[in-house]
């Protein structure tokens, strides 16, 4: 069997990637098993569980079922892409601060739809958070402790963008490790 | 209370809000999932699947299939003609069927290719000739079948119905004598329709075979232990020759608790091509795979004294348990014998019998067997209160069971905080202000339960012990765990971390956890029956006070002071007397291994033998502990369309301790969380032959079965309450799936205080419940029902339920 192939030029994580994918291949395909970013997650192959989440060009979208070519010209973030040479991306640090991830397998899917609400606002209400994950389920948490880190990493990047115009420059936030404290103290780590 | 509660002042890190070990990891994206790994020329596997309920298989031609370019391998039943089952008392199943198919998707060949396309196109070139029988989709049939037709296995005796897996008939106390002396009798019957797992993983297994005689097996399994077993017997192997792997599984709740086909394929197709292979189920394939919640068909008779005292239970139940054995013989004593707390029970009788229907396996589910009889029982518990117009939580106080007890079957309950659990919940929900207080269409309900802390017994009977770790410490002032448990997302790797930095005094960071690896780790039987932390905790500490004694000892000898006066903590070898004499923990490692040479330990837990009655069937059930919950659920009901909006669950739970409080409320608002999808939206239903083809799947994707969203999710408040059990590790017991329990039965005796109609089948959908409506509307009996003349006594002002912030 032969399949034909074709050369896509992607924006990933601000890389510029040329490579040869199958024709048919969705973007979450072309993500895991061309470029090894095996952090975007297929949990039904169909756009029902929004574990594949990804953000393109600043909008949640379900990667496995957006085919390949539809995303050549965009930008793409995936959960590999949040962190910074600084560290975790607040979000991600909240999660693991506030439990909200269990097994873990939605997570990647949840930080991307929840860094583009962030990106939307800095202070979304519980009913914002909501509708924004709404495409994401999650089997093991209730969602209550991702509402929680939802929301402290919201304070965090609100005290980021603060601090940052206070600084001389006021620059933007680029989502890097903060050094606010956070509202919980955990034991270690 | 009998005796002194164990002291929580001990511990630094233990009940501290921490991070889980592997918490980053999987917020980043870096954490491996078995399909994330790909290996060096691997082929990709494929699973064909029946079309057909029941049937012969009359032959498979596969030469096409395997003509086909890029196919590498092909297999069908007779490449692994080895019967198997988890259970080692009820083996009824292959990895691939043998002559015949028992429910729409059970496997019948394989095949390895070189990418999943070529794979799928190899299925559709698999001839298979069936010989269709007739399929028992209906328990009530399959129970009632005279052999006329086919039955769904072969009868164990001349003369059986071949479609019974079990019966259990358990009577204790006089249940007749006092039933016919109570005062009230309420009797009910109840459905509780299956629901599956739905982890947002899909199963995956890769197998390696390395040519000469090692099979290397990756898994999103829970129980890497019976998995190796089941991998060598099945394939021919030695268990020496075989070593599973379990990458991080992302979630399980029952569903990857038992060998899957996919697991035996992927071993045997490694075997056959000398090739990696991986095998990834597709979402409809995990639903077919199930072995979820049985449906239940339950008949409870319940009886009390007018002073609102329970006298005698009454339960008769049907259980559907699909295609094949899966822990059946288990879930039919587990469907009676968990149900004796947290209330007395003078006698109590149940009749159980599980019979196969052509439909997937049904299995464990988080609440394994016992959830069904909850629902039913809690309800029947509020038409009791009602009755005798006593407040449904006074009601409960009136029969608790107490603590350092036994149940009427014997089972032994050591701690037991139910009480402070109702407190919670009533305090909370403010529940003496809204108990049919409310306006019509809006209410509050209670439930209670319990669950066990591990199975007493393992599943193949051996004196082992059911846990173990083996710990180490090295120059750096590093600790590494190596751990058999299952990292299911319940946080076990993160268990043994705080544990190991809690007794050695090490920051939490410096805590390395090697786990899942069969050939590295000592045996963990699995992350089932809400067994883990408490069997792997205590085998943690174990180990890890074996080290911290000598360290003690030769930082004592170098400091010459007493060994007990020696403390790690934060780090540091600190002396008790006079903590400003302390040196870095690495040195002390140093000198102890200095002084004892290489250190490292082994710590194991197994359990007491002496907490059951002994009759047959005593043993299931029985557990070193009990957890206990109670939940409040507040409701608004549309009476003109059936919608059910639960507003608000509160969750009291009874862990013991909570070693790291934010994991004990994941699991309380996960269970939470999970029992009200069941509650609302939830349904495994199979197609009958006048709607669409018999035995398929009503709704096999995440589209259809819908499991609720972060919109459908009610608000849930945790309330953790401590009764630190005397053998838990530091007082702790499970967290994982007694939560679940109260959720269903709460919200149908709320819908019952909003709109006085009683909900006895699941889910509470808005047909069901505008059905109900309808039904209590012609009886002339919809309406707010009475409030009690005997209201809830005040909760305790003592008990003050922990929070985690």
């Amino acid at each position: 069997m032969t399949t034909t192939h074709d050369i896509v030029r992607l924006h990933v994580n601000g890389d510029l990637r040329e490579v040869g994918v199958p024709t048919h291949y969705t973007l979450l395909e072309t993500l895991r098993y061309i470029l090894g970013l095996t952090g975007s997650k297929q949990g039904c192959d169909k756009g029902d569980c929004g574990a594949c989440t990804v953000v393109v060009d600043g909008r949640p979208t379900l990667s496995c079922i957006t085919p390949v070519w539809e995303a050549v010209g965009t930008e793409v973030i995936t959960v590999e892409g949040l962190a910074s040479a600084d560290g975790p991306h607040p979000l991600q640090d909240e999660f693991d601060l506030n439990g909200a991830a269990q097994c873990g397998f939605c997570t990647p899917g949840i930080l991307c739809s929840a860094s583009a609400l962030l990106e939307r606002t800095r202070a979304p209400s519980r009913e914002e958070i909501k509708d924004a994950l709404a495409g994401n389920l999650c089997r093991c948490t209730g969602y209550t402790k991702i509402y929680d880190a939802v929301e402290a990493a919201a304070r965090r990047l609100s005290a980021d963008d603060a601090s940052a115009d206070a600084a001389t420059e006021g620059g933007a936030s680029t989502g890097g490790a903060s050094p606010v404290e956070t509202d919980r103290e955990p034991g270690g780590v | 209370m009998s005796e002194p509660r164990k002291s929580k002042s001990e511990q630094k890190l233990i009940g501290t809000p921490m991070r889980k070990v592997e918490g980053l990891s999987k917020s980043t994206g870096r954490a491996t999932y078995t399909d994330d790994i790909a290996l060096p020329g691997m082929l990709h596997g494929k699973i064909l699947r029946s079309p057909h309920p029941h049937a012969r298989i009359v032959s498979i031609d596969a030469s096409a299939a395997e003509a086909l370019e890029g196919v590498h391998a092909v297999i069908t039943g007779e490449d692994m003609p080895t019967c198997y089952g988890i259970i080692p008392w009820t083996p009824d199943e292959y990895p691939l069927c043998l002559d015949r198919v028992r429910y729409v998707g059970d496997g019948v060949a394989a095949v390895a290719a070189v990418d999943e396309d070529t794979a799928i196109r190899a299925l559709d070139l698999i001839d298979v000739d069936y010989e269709v029988l007739h399929a028992f989709l209906d328990p009530h049939e399959a129970a009632e079948a005279d052999g006329s037709t086919a039955y769904i296995h072969e009868p164990k005796k001349e003369g059986w119905n071949g479609n019974v897996t079990k019966m259990v008939h358990l009577e204790f106390g006089e249940v007749d004598d006092l039933m016919d002396m109570s005062d009230v009798v309420v009797e009910g019957d109840y459905l509780f329709e299956g629901t599956t797992h739905a982890p947002i993983e899909p199963h995956c297994a890769i197998g390696q075979w390395d040519g000469v005689g090692r099979l290397t097996v990756w898994s999103a399994t829970q129980v890497p232990h019976y998995l190796h077993r089941e991998l060598a017997r099945v394939l021919g192997l030695d268990q020496a020759q075989v070593r599973v792997l379990q990458p991080l599984v992302g979630g399980a709740f029952g569903g990857k608790s038992e060998p899957f086909d996919l697991e035996f394929c992927v071993g045997k197709l490694a075997m056959l091509t000398g090739r990696p292979v991986k095998i990834l189920y597709t979402r409809e394939e995990v639903f077919y795979s199930h072995r979820g919640r049985h449906p239940f068909h339950m008949t409870y008779r319940t009886g009390a004294t007018s002073e609102g005292k329970l006298t005698s239970v009454d339960a008769k139940i049907l259980l559907d348990g699909g295609a094949y054995a899966s822990f059946g013989l288990v879930t039919t004593y587990y469907s009676g014998q968990l149900l004796c707390a947290p209330y007395e029970m003078p006698a109590y009788r149940f009749d159980s019998k599980r019979v196969y229907t052509n439909k997937p396996a049904c299995g464990p589910k988080r609440g394994h067997g016992s959830v069904q009889p909850r629902f039913a029982f809690e309800i029947q518990l509020d038409k009791l209160a009602e009755r005798l117009g006593i407040d449904p939580i006074e009601f409960r106080r009136r029969n608790f069971i107490g603590e350092n007890t036994r149940t009427v079957n014997e089972l032994r309950v050591t701690s037991n905080g139910f009480l402070e659990c109702l407190d919670a919940v009533q305090r909370a929900s403010g529940w003496d202000e809204k108990f049919r207080t409310m306006p019509f269409g809006r209410g509050i309900g209670v439930a209670g339960s319990t669950y066990i802390s591990g199975t007493n017994y393992p599943i193949y009977p051996n004196e082992m012990p059911q846990s173990a770790v083996q710990m180490q410490i090295d120059r750096s002032g590093r600790v590494a765990v190596f751990s058999g448990a299952s990292e299911i997302g319940q946080g076990c790797d993160s268990v043994v971390a705080y544990i190991a930095a809690e007794e050695l005094g090490v920051p939490l960071e410096w805590v390395r956890v090697l786990r899942g690896d069969t050939d590295f780790t000592p045996v963990d039987l699995g992350a089932y029956s809400s067994r883990v932390t408490f069997m792997l905790g205590n085998a943690a500490i174990d180990a890890a006070k074996k080290l911290k004694a000598l360290v003690q000892k030769a930082v004592a000898a170098a400091w010459e002071v007493k060994p007990a006066e020696v403390l790690l903590a934060d780090g540091f070898a600190v002396w008790a007397p006079d903590t400003s004499r302390q040196m870095p923990i690495a040195e002390a490692f140093n000198l102890a291994e200095a002084e004892f040479g290489t250190l490292g330990s082994t710590g194991w837990y197994n359990t007491p033998k002496d907490v059951h009655g002994e009759y047959r069937g005593g043993t299931i059930g029985a557990s070193p502990a009990y957890s206990f919950t109670a939940h409040v659920a507040e409701v608004d009901v549309d009476v003109e369309t059936g919608i059910v909006d639960v507003k608000k669950i509160w969750v009291a739970h009874d862990c013991g301790r909570a070693l790291n409080p934010i994991l004990v409320e994941g699991q309380m608002e996960g269970s939470a969380y999970m029992g009200f999808g069941e509650a609302l939206m939830e349904e495994q239903l199979f197609k009958d032959a006048d709607h669409g083809r018999a035995g398929l799947h009503n709704a096999p994707s995440l589209l259809d079965y819908r499991i609720p969203t972060s919109l459908d999710t009610p608000e849930l408040e945790s309330l953790i309450v401590e009764s630190i059990d005397p053998e838990g590790p530091y007082g702790a017991k499970e967290a994982g799936e007694g939560p679940l329990h109260p959720s269903i039965p709460a919200i149908a005796n709320a819908i019952y205080d909003a709109i006085g109609v009683r909900m006895d089948r699941l889910p509470f959908s808005p047909p069901h419940v505008w059905r109900a409506v309808e039904a209590s509307r012609d009886q002339g009996s919809l309406g707010k029902p009475e409030g009690p003349r005997t209201l809830a006594s005040p909760p305790d002002v003592e008990a003050e339920p922990v929070h985690a912030d």
